[in-house]
């Protein structure tokens, strides 16, 4: 009999000195000439920002690769100084930001290939276990009409919170935790 | 099972896991009502962007990392005590290797943050926040002081029982945990609706450590025991869980 998991619980609101020490949000060097800049805001259902919360994301490197031992595609490099693993709180404004590198497309369900897309986990207190949800490219329209998470998802207004704008080279995803247009998040 | 398929019980709480894992939306815990989504979650088909997840969370692990007691240069204050336990995945497997974080209260129940507006006082011996890695059989080791019960808005007269917040990384992405570890026998536990929100009474006590006499070290410290067991990687879809 497997063993029962441990039951979820909120992060609360003093996780500051714990999880955040040491800055997470740079998983390359903004001077990078791949760079790409994601910002965002967290608000809950009465429109407020969400000051306290804390934003992780995991994602392949740009040839599509996962820095992990179940990706087992030699034929894609892996990248040393790239793990895949970003942190950053939400702050008085309820902004985070993270400066990455754009995965290349990995594969999905049924040997499709899914669109580029980031895996990103949401904690707060107030939330009793993580959201997750996932952040994908807006210049990627064909690969995201044939993504099978996206295409999946037949309400659009739900569906296209999971696309991040364009604001002048910058990536904008903000995360709506409750009320009108609601973040799509996922049940994994 | 059909890609995309969308869930109406996980947010509003009821249904499928029985209480054993909490909802978004327990009412009793105030925060939760403008912060629990309302629409129903989508469930997201297994592939190598969930089975795969961050190895090693942060960056190299200090020497005094997992002993909150020597990381200033006097003593803190309080009941000095030792945390052990082992981290398994659902499978029954150790995880190795694991990053494990935790930060908590002091004696007096106040934390080292701006925003703890407890009037119980700092301990400028202690910081609270600790972090260590698994070893080959997943075990981990923390030396810390026991926390003391605060109180809380949430409600007239409300206290946090006493407790130690843990976050951990595991094989995958699915298996990343943030919890809290509580002590036995507290009599705040009937009280406090974060404790609450978990319905199951057995799956209460996956969040209650037990006081070791194994570990416990004579003339030194108490030994308190909490085991972890993660979503494993390949575990099967909600919807058909158990
Ligand atoms: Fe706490």
């Amino acid at each position: 009999m497997s063993p029962e998991p441990t039951p979820s619980q909120t992060v609360g609101p003093f996780f500051h000195n714990a999880l955040l020490d040491e800055d997470r949000s740079e998983l390359v060097s903004p001077d990078h000439p791949e760079a790409i800049r994601i910002e965002g805001t967290v608000y809950d259902g009465a429109g407020e920002v969400v000051p306290d919360a804390m934003v992780e994301i995991w994602q392949a490197n740009s040839s599509g690769r996962y820095d992990h031992p179940a990706d087992d595609r030699e034929d894609l490099p892996l990248d040393e100084d790239f793990s895949g693993f970003g942190r950053s709180g939400t702050d008085v404004d309820g902004k985070f930001s993270f400066v990455t590198l754009k995965p290349g497309p990995v594969p999905g369900p049924d040997g499709r290939m899914q669109a580029p897309h980031l895996m990103v986990s949401v904690f707060a207190r107030g939330l009793l276990k993580r959201l997750v949800t996932r952040i994908y490219f807006p210049d990627e329209e064909e690969a995201n009409a044939s993504d099978p998470v996206l295409s999946s998802i037949e309400d659009r207004e739900l569906r296209r919170t999971l696309v991040a704008g364009d604001e002048g080279g910058v990536l904008r995803f903000d995360i709506r935790l409750q009320g009108e247009g609601q973040t799509a998040f996922f049940a994994l | 099972m059909a890609v995309g398929r969308e869930t109406t019980n996980e947010a509003t709480g009821a249904g499928r896991e029985d209480g054993r894992q909490p909802p978004y939306l327990y009412p009793d815990y105030v925060a939760t009502r403008l912060r629990a989504p309302k629409k129903p979650l989508i469930i997201l088909p297994r592939t190598l962007s969930d089975t795969t997840g961050p190895a090693y969370g942060s960056g190299p692990i200090g020497e005094l990392d997992d002993d909150l007691t020597r990381q200033h240069s006097g003593e803190p204050l309080g009941e000095r005590i030792i945390v052990t336990g082992r981290v398994l995945d659902g499978d029954g497997r150790p995880v190795r290797g694991g990053l494990i974080e935790i930060w908590q209260a002091n004696a007096a129940g106040r934390y080292t943050h701006k925003l703890d507006q407890h009037p119980a006082p700092l301990d400028p011996n202690f910081s609270g926040a600790g972090r260590c890695l698994t070893d080959e059989e997943g075990r981990y080791r923390f030396v810390t002081i026991k926390p003391g019960a605060y109180p809380w808005k949430n409600h007239e007269n409300a206290w946090r029982p006493a407790h130690i917040h843990l976050s951990l990384f595991g094989s995958a992405f699915r298996s990343r945990l943030i919890t809290q570890m509580y002590f036995p026998g507290d009599p705040l536990f009937e009280h406090d609706p974060i404790f609450q929100s978990v319905r199951d009474e057995k799956a209460q006590q996956r969040m209650i450590s037990s006081f070791d006499l194994e570990t416990t070290r004579p003339e030194w410290a108490l030994g308190y025991r909490f085991d972890i067991v993660l979503e494993g990687r390949e575990a099967t879809p909600m919807e058909n869980h158990r």
